[in-house]
């Protein structure tokens, strides 16, 4: 597999070395190109989400979806997004004004905490802590926050029962999200995202950990769902009764933040679920077959872990567009009755397959 | 170097809602009438103010999630330990889970499941 901290070291030392930089200017340099790169991602993948989720529900519903800008409407969402730059930013008089400022900020913060922890490549990663997984669940949680504040800070009567309930909902997935999470940490015996790679070397979680894992793997897929508030969960934001609940009283980019942070918690959940339980970038080995893992090594680690996320988002748009969405009780119901007894019965499955050696 | 590297994602994050913050307010319009300042509510008249007492349901909800939301943070170091201990970790685990099941069990029993 190529490794991409070759480049990474070859450039550090390029600018420590070769140009003779000191040590602060040297990682100001390489700090401000992660951050670019960060942004870049963020940027491209939201729109090739939206467009994506565009025509797909297009295709759901026997319809072609954008057509006119660009061949096949390629160009529909980057007009979309200049278009939205260009709207007047303009607050409600009566808002509280420091929770609604600060809204948007704590629901990108923890969007794009979460997102730099994604594995690209072997060697390919913004944030690789020992603790990976904890920290980027923790991370990942402002964005509640944001969304309560959003709504709770607009004063506006719909928003405020979308922030309860987006609230509600989003705590309640959090438990069996975690659990999920916990049962891959059981079987690989670390919470770094490079090591839980490195673990599935030899088959991906999904086949080594068999049964448990399987329910886990559909567990978390569902969770994940529910936590970034789409498909048949996007409770908050119900607009045939609550309009556009909790950001209704965002205007412009405003409201494009809360857009963005919806599709990249998506792109998240997907990508978690494909970096833990499918091997992220991982290619397919089977054992004993070696031509055939030779052929695989050769597909780079970025198309195979693009290639899983997207099927899992590609998974998670036909749930959204199949099924009709569900109420609060209902919500709730199958969290706490459910997946929550379901996700700690799986737990206490996988620990006695861990601790008697029955994985593969 | 990696906490050098948080910073730098965090202050990514915010970089790039001021940035587009101000592009709006550089070159969006600005008006400003009465009317557009009222929360939209469907059109009608706003009555009142919306910071009026919730429903106590999703409070008990969320008693319920800090419950096992430290669960949760107590089962990651013990997660990581599991190959070590073998079937002792089950053991060692295995008080806790059953207290927090019966406390699930027991908020199910009181009904604090259901939503009223």
């Amino acid at each position: 597999m190529f490794d991409f901290s070759i480049v990474t070291t070859w450039f550090d030392s390029l600018l420590r070395d070769t140009l003779g930089l000191g040590d602060f200017l040297s990682i100001l340099i390489e700090c401000v190109l992660v951050g670019v790169f960060i942004l870049a991602a963020y940027a491209i993948l939201a729109i090739i989400l939206i467009f994506m989720e565009r025509k797909v529900c297009a295709y759901f519903q026997c319809r072609l979806g954008p057509m006119r800008v660009g061949p096949w409407g390629v160009f529909q969402v980057i007009c979309d997004v200049l278009k939205m730059l260009t709207k007047e930013i303009f607050f409600v008089d009566k808002a509280d004004k420091l929770l609604y400022i600060i809204a948007p900020f704590l629901t990108l913060v923890g969007s794009v905490g979460a997102f730099a922890f994604m594995p690209w490549n072997k060697g390919a990663h913004v944030l690789d802590f020992n603790v990976g997984i904890f920290l980027m669940t923790a991370i990942s949680s402002l964005g509640i926050i944001g969304i309560f504040l959003a709504g709770w800070g607009s004063n506006n009567k719909y928003s405020v029962v979308s922030a309860l309930r987006g609230a509600v909902q989003m705590i309640s997935y959090e438990m069996s999200l975690c659990l999920c999470l916990i049962s891959a940490v059981v079987l690989t015996g670390t919470m770094q995202f490079s090591g839980i790679i490195e673990a599935q070397a030899d088959g991906w979680l999904i086949f080594k950990g068999h049964i448990p894992a399987i329910i886990a793997f559909l567990t978390f897929i569902v969770a994940g769902n529910a936590e970034a508030n789409r498909g048949p969960f996007d409770l908050p934001e119900a607009e045939s009764e609550l309009t556009a609940g909790y950001h209704t009283e965002y205007s412009g980019m405003g409201f494009g933040f809360f857009y963005l942070a919806e599709y990249l918690n998506m792109f998240i959940c997907a990508g978690v679920a494909a970096t833990v339980f499918l091997g992220g970038w991982m290619p397919l080995h089977v054992a004993g077959l070696d031509g055939f893992n030779a052929v695989m090594d050769y597909i780079p680690g970025i198309v195979w872990f693009l290639g899983k996320a997207f099927f899992i988002i590609w998974i998670l748009l036909w749930i959204r567009w199949t099924f009709p969405r569900l109420r609060i009780d209902q919500i709730l119901k199958l969290e706490w009755k459910y997946l929550m007894p379901l996700s700690l019965l799986n737990l206490v499955l996988m620990t006695l397959v861990v601790a008697f050696g029955l994985h593969f | 170097m990696y906490f050098t590297l948080f910073i730098t994602v965090l202050v990514t994050a915010v970089f790039l809602v001021v940035a587009a913050y101000v592009i709006a307010k550089l070159i969006g319009p600005r008006t400003y009438n009465k009317v557009k300042g009222e929360p939209f509510e469907c059109g009608i008249p706003t009555h009142g103010s919306s910071w009026i007492p919730v429903g106590v349901g999703y409070y008990l909800f969320a008693i319920l999630f800090l419950m096992f939301d430290v669960e949760t943070l107590f089962l990651y170091p013990w997660a990581v330990m599991v190959k070590d201990f073998g079937p002792l970790a089950i053991v060692s685990i295995g008080f806790f889970l059953l207290v927090l099941v019966f406390g699930l069990a027991y908020a199910w029993r009181k009904g604090a499941l259901e939503w009223k």
